[in-house]
Formats: structure tokens, C-alpha cells, sequence
């Protein structure tokens, strides 16, 4: 049933719809109204789970994971400096080869305290060994819940899923978005049974010092799962086409790339404006296409390597930057497009909410076609910056 | 059901468990406090329990990959949660109906309970969770090669606080840890000694059989951190009890209930001498004076005489 509501109601609602067993979350802008949602399903008896309102992220991630190892379902979600405190059990987490589920409201990164936009605070962790995928609509982030925790679940898998949405732009905007009845997600999604657990008919040690003996191997093997999720997705994405009728479950979208010579690649909420633009520039004769990325972990190479084949200019928008270096995305593709004769942009735009406008867009566009550049900022006030880095 | 009838209706497990859930073959230096206190606790538990574990020795000496000394469900996440992790097992196991029928032990450190893990302790004792924390306090972080925690003893000589002209050691008092626990109004927490081990599994049995957040605070001595001879573990954890610097006490809902009456009352001087780690207070009588001081309130605060 399709219904106009906030993003935060349909991740909530999507989530709900999985059945957790346990839930957990600390408050933080802008992801507050997702758990504040669970905590209010919980309080009216729609969804039987235990909900624990923790003293911090770090105990809000521990909490799920020791559930997660009892062998239960879990769902919780952060943002921000929320997901950096904590880092330490993100990683622990994978490692441990637990299908937890995290929606991650994408938020500027302190300092200066930011509560807006940009998709800093996930892209930093990109390394943990989660599945990370970025929802450009509240359609997109409800559809990526479920399907995560199916593509998670996965017994040749069991990994965790980070759902990321744009802070504010979807966590608050209202859109609408085709709700999934219980009956359909108990069929596309089943029962959590894991190969192990915490269990007294069974006992094992579960978090064991690895040496170097060790070590390698199962990292190698927390490498290679990741490599496995990529045909699990496609997988799992005709599954869901078939129960839901959506294509959302993909790598990557392709948008008017087939005869286009500049394609610009970003993700998240961002390329919904980035479509529009691509349908304004065609009007005017210009060939330009997209390439949005919703699986960044794993990093879909041979989609992107094939969607981009045909292009000559590739500009690339990251909210994020390392900074001494070069937007996250940026880098990965332009290794990817070596040796191609491409002509390869990274943009970085967006930080700390500042607004994309079509505008920004267009001279991404402009500039992809003249210049070639690793890392430009797109959009900066001149009058704020210093003389010397007014250039 | 109490944890005694609990117990007979456990699964059977690998015969190599049939007598302890923590058994030999595992790596601890010879007479560590810390392992023997582990089996103590395990024993009264039995196999109906899961044990979270923080980082720490015991963790490391117990369970390196391919091996484990545990017969029992066990999970080791992190240095400073094993009180989240074990709240997230005690909220997985209420969900599903078993919290009645299977007993939750979270464990750690000094350094893991009452420095780093302290915050995430208190939340778990806050929000009431059935879990039995058990500290094992050997008064400083010793898998790391001996640092000062919180919980080391004003005056210790150890890697972090070492002695010098300008030093006799660590110059804080232990942290109340204890009282902080107590503080949160829990039904049950209570001090321990591998010293006194009937006395331990009394009080391990008792917050067992409690329903709700309960703690234990045990004293381990540790030979190589307070440099002393591992065959007198047990002497040098009854003389910490004996001299009052290590009180046995035990809390009901915040206020005190019992205490262990130490009776002859023994010099701190006569616990320090057999430990390296305050070899220096033999020289230093105002260093020494201070520590006696320490145990002087300790017996009066708890009124152990």
C-alpha cells in the first residue's frame, strides 16, 4: 500500500516488518525518529522484541551483538559521531561473522559540529568488513532493509548490513513509498536460524584470540564473503523483484548512460537531483548519463568498469573526503578506469548539508568535460576562505 | 528454580566438561588467582550459563583459536563491554523464554570493569538486567605487562606508577568500586577473595539465585604483576583480607548487610613483605604508613573488627 510519510517511519516500519527480536539505539540527530518509531512499536505490542534504551552507541552496538550471538534477529541504527564511538564493535561485529542490521543516518563529521548532511561518517568506516549499502529515496532505504537482512542472513554469508540514508534529506523528507504488507516480508524473508550461536544444548567459545597462525586467513575469509555478496545481491534483487515488483536491489543503477559520453557517479540521495539535471542537460542536446552506486561495500568494479565502458568524461561527486587525498569514491573508480583514456573528475560537494543545487551539478558536468581534476571543491564561499587558498 | 535445581536438569557436554565447565590445558602463569577464582565461579554456575568476556588475561590464556577451556557458551567481544554484550545476551535470552532456565555471567578485569568498562557496568546495572559481573581484581592491568589501573593500591610499584626519587609509587587511592556498584541500589553485590574460596561460591550461588543485576568484586593476587611466589596465591589474598585492605562484604539494595569479622587483625607490613611490587615500603615508613592508613579505615568504615 503506497503511503506519504516520513523516511524515518518507513526504515522504522521496513525494520519493524523484519520481526527483531532485539533492539538498541542511543539518540542522535538525525536519527532519532527511526528508534524512536521501534521504541513505539515495541510500546504498542506491534513488534515483540525487547527494546533497551543503553548509556551509549558503544553499548548500543554491543548490545545487538551479544543478542545477535544468542541467536536472535537485531536491528539498531546511528549516525555521525554515534557510529564512531562506535567503530571499535563495528569492526568486532563483522569479524565475528554477526548479521547485525544497521541503518546509518549519514551526518557531517565533528569539528566544527555539524548535525547535517554528508556521508562522512560511513564512508570512513568502509573498511569494517559490513555490506554497505546507500538508498537514494525512503522506497529505496525501506526495500534495502529487508533484502539486507535476507543478503546478510545467508548462512554462506553472515555479515553485517549498514543501510545508509542522507540525514535529513530522507531520514525527514516525506515521500511516498509502497509499504509491504507482514504476510508478503514473512515470505520473502526467512526465520533467523543461524549455523552457530550461544546455546547450552550446544557450547562453544564464540570471540577467539586469532594469532598470527590464524589471523590471516580469516580476514582473508571475511574478504572473500564480501566478494560473494556481490552475485548475492543480484540475487536476492530477483528475489525481491519478484515478491515486491521493485528493481532496487542492484550494484549500481545505470541512468541514460547508453550513448552518453560524460557519465557523473555518485550515491545516496544526491542522484535523484543528478537525474534531473541529466534529463535537463539532454534536452539541451548534451549526452550525459549517471551512475549511482548503492553497493559500495562490496565495490561493484566489473559493474562499474562495464557501465562506464562507453563514456570519455567520468566526473565523480563524493560527500565525503580524505582529506590529504581525494574523495573516497573518486579514488576507487579512477583506479578502476586506469589505462582507459578516460577522462577522470573527482568533486567533492555537499559537506556538512550544504546544499547540492542544479547548479552545482551543472558545473560538475561543465567542469567534467573541460579540465581533469582529482579532487575540486564544488560550491565554496571565496569570501570565507583564506587569500591563499583562493584560488 | 533455583541455581541448584537448575543444574540437574543441564545437557551433557563433552565428557572432557563433566567435572568443571573451566578446565586445564589452558595458558595462565603458575598460580594465577584470576583462573583459579574463574573455576570457582563456573563451578557454582554450572552448564546452565553463558559467560561473556571482557579482554583481559583471562580471556587470552583461555581461549586462543583453535582452543578453549570453556564447556559452557561462551563470547568474548571486547576490552570495555562485556557488560553491553551480556545485556544483549540476557535481553536475547528474555525474548525467547529462556532467561528462567539459563543464568548470564559477564566477566572481567580490574582495568575492564572499573576504568574502561565502568560506564557500560553501569548502565547495565541501571537498566536491571539478570546478570551476575564478576570483577576479577588483580590491581592492575596485567596482560599488558603490569600498568596501573584504577584499582591498584595507593603505593604500588607497578610499570606506569614506577618508583623513584620523586615516586613511591602509585600515588592514587584504589577506586571505590564496590560502593559504585552497590550505589546503583542492585539486589545483590558483594567482595570476594580466591582466599576465602567457600566464601566466594556462597556469594556466587546467592547472586544466582537473585533475580536482577548483581556484582562481585573478587580478590586475585598475581604472582608475576606483584612479583611473588605463585604457591602463596591463597596466603597473600587471606593477608590482603586480614590486614583490612581488602574487606568481605556484602550489599543488599545499597546498604550493607553482612561483613567477613576479621578478628586478629594483621599488619599491613606483614601482606606487603611478601610482595615485590611494595618491596620499596620496606625502606619508606611514611609510604607504608599511608597504606596501613587505607586498611585502618577500611576496618573501621566496614567495621571488620
Amino acid at each position: 500500500m503506497k503511503q506519504f510519510i516520513e523516511g524515518s517511519w518507513a526504515m522504522a516500519y521496513a525494520a519493524k516488518l523484519c520481526r527483531p527480536q532485539v533492539v538498541s539505539a542511543y539518540p542522535i540527530t538525525p536519527q532519532t525518529h527511526i528508534v524512536e518509531h521501534m521504541a513505539e512499536f515495541v510500546a504498542s505490542g506491534e513488534l515483540a522484541a525487547e527494546s533497551v534504551n543503553v548509556e551509549s552507541e558503544h553499548s548500543a552496538a554491543s548490545l545487538v551483538l551479544g543478542a545477535q550471538a544468542t541467536g536472535v534477529r537485531t536491528f539498531t541504527a546511528t549516525s555521525s559521531q554515534g557510529l564512531f564511538l562506535m567503530q571499535e564493535v563495528v569492526f568486532n561485529i563483522a569479524g565475528m561473522r554477526l548479521p547485525v542490521m544497521m541503518v546509518c543516518a549519514n551526518r557531517a563529521i565533528s569539528a566544527p559540529i555539524n548535525i547535517w548532511n554528508d556521508q562522512q561518517d560511513s564512508i570512513a568506516l568502509r573498511d569494517a568488513g559490513w555490506v554497505q549499502l546507500y538508498a537514494e529515496n525512503n522506497q529505496e532505504a525501506l526495500d534495502l532493509i529487508i533484502a539486507g537482512y535476507k543478503i546478510g542472513e545467508n548462512p554462506k554469508i553472515m555479515l553485517p548490513i549498514m543501510v545508509c540514508v542522507d540525514g535529513f534529506i530522507l531520514t525527514h523528507g516525506m515521500e511516498t513509498v509502497d509499504m509491504p504488507t507482514q504476510e508478503e516480508v514473512d515470505k520473502f524473508l526467512p526465520k533467523y536460524n543461524p549455523p552457530y550461536k550461544l546455546d547450552v544444548e550446544n557450547p562453544m567459545s564464540l570471540g577467539l584470540l586469532g594469532d598470527p597462525t590464524v589471523y590471516l586467513e580469516n580476514r582473508y575469509a571475511l574478504h572473500k564473503t564480501l566478494e560473494e555478496v556481490i552475485p548475492e545481491i543480484n540475487k536476492v534483487g530477483a528475489e525481491y523483484k519478484k515478491a515486491f515488483g521493485r528493481d532496487s536491489i542492484r550494484l549500481v543503477e545505470e541512468y541514460k548512460l547508453d550513448d552518453a559520453e560524460i557519465a557523473l557517479v555518485a550515491m545516496g540521495s544526491v542522484c535523484g537531483s543528478i537525474k534531473d539535471v541529466v534529463d535537463q542537460e539532454r534536452a539541451k542536446g548534451a549526452k550525459v548519463g549517471m551512475l549511482k552506486i548503492v553497493s559500495y561495500r562490496p565495490f561493484p568494479g566489473e559493474a562499474i568498469k562495464k557501465a562506464l565502458a562507453k563514456v570519455s568524461c567520468v566526473g565523480i561527486l563524493d560527500k565525503n573526503i580524505s582529506l590529504g587525498a581525494a574523495g573516497a569514491v573518486y579514488t576507487e573508480i579512477n583506479s578502476l578506469m586506469a589505462g582507459q583514456n578516460k577522462k577522470v573528475s573527482g568533486f567533492v560537494a555537499g559537506l556538512g548539508g550544504r546544499d547540492i543545487t542544479p547548479q552545482t551539478i551543472q558545473e560538475i558536468i561543465k567542469t567534467t568535460k573541460n579540465e581533469v581534476n582529482a579532487c575540486k571543491f564544488i560550491g565554496l564561499n571565496k569570501e570565507l576562505l583564506w587569500d591563499e587558498f583562493r584560488v | 528454580m533455583n541455581n541448584d535445581e537448575l543444574n540437574k536438569t543441564a545437557s551433557q557436554t563433552a565428557e572432557h566438561f563433566d567435572e568443571h565447565c573451566f578446565v586445564s590445558g589452558h595458558t595462565a602463569c603458575a598460580g594465577c588467582g584470576q583462573s583459579l577464582a574463574a573455576r570457582l565461579v563456573a563451578d557454582v554456575a554450572g552448564k546452565n550459563l553463558m559467560v561473556v568476556n571482557a579482554t583481559g588475561c583471562l580471556e587470552v590464556f583461555s581461549t586462543k583459536a583453535p582452543e578453549t577451556a570453556w564447556g559452557i557458551p561462551w563470547v568474548h567481544s571486547l576490552f570495555e563491554n562485556a557488560a553491553a554484550v551480556a545485556s544483549g545476551v540476557e535481553a536475547a535470552l528474555r525474548v525467547t523464554g529462556q532467561i528462567d532456565k539459563v543464568r548470564v555471567i559477564a566477566q572481567g578485569g580490574d582495568g575492564g570493569t572499573a576504568d574502561i568498562g565502568l560506564q557500560a557496568l553501569s548502565g547495565m546495572l541501571e537498566r536491571g538486567h539478570d546478570v551476575l559481573y564478576v570483577c576479577y581484581d588483580n590491581e592492575a592491568y596485567m596482560n599488558t605487562g603490569i600498568q596501573r589501573s584504577g584499582l591498584t593500591p595507593l603505593n604500588t610499584n607497578t610499570t606506569t606508577s614506577p618508583i623513584g626519587s620523586n615516586s613511591s609509587g602509585n600515588p592514587k587511592f584504589k577506586k571505590p568500586l564496590l560502593e559504585i556498584c552497590a550505589a546503583h541500589k542492585i539486589p545483590y553485590a558483594a567482595s570476594a577473595s580466591v582466599g576465602y574460596p567457600q566464601d566466594l561460591q556462597k556469594k556466587v550461588k546467592r547472586a544466582l539465585d537473585t533475580r536482577g543485576p548483581k556484582f562481585i568484586h573478587v580478590h586475585v593476587p598475581c604472582p608475576l604483576g606483584w612479583a611473588a611466589e605463585p604457591s602463596l596465591t591463597l596466603e597473600i589474598a587471606k593477608l590482603a583480607v586480614a590486614c583490612g585492605l581488602f574487606p568481605l562484604v556484602e550489599y543488599e539494595y545499597g546498604k550493607v548487610t553482612k561483613v567477613f569479622k576479621i578478628g586478629a587483625v594483621k599488619p599491613v607490613a606483614d601482606y606487603i613483605k611478601l610482595q615485590g611490587r611494595f618491596k620499596h615500603l620496606a625502606k619508606n615508613q611514611e609510604a607504608l604508613s599511608a597504606l596501613q592508613k587505607v586498611a585502618d579505615q577500611n576496618i573501621e568504615y566496614y567495621g571488620l573488627k
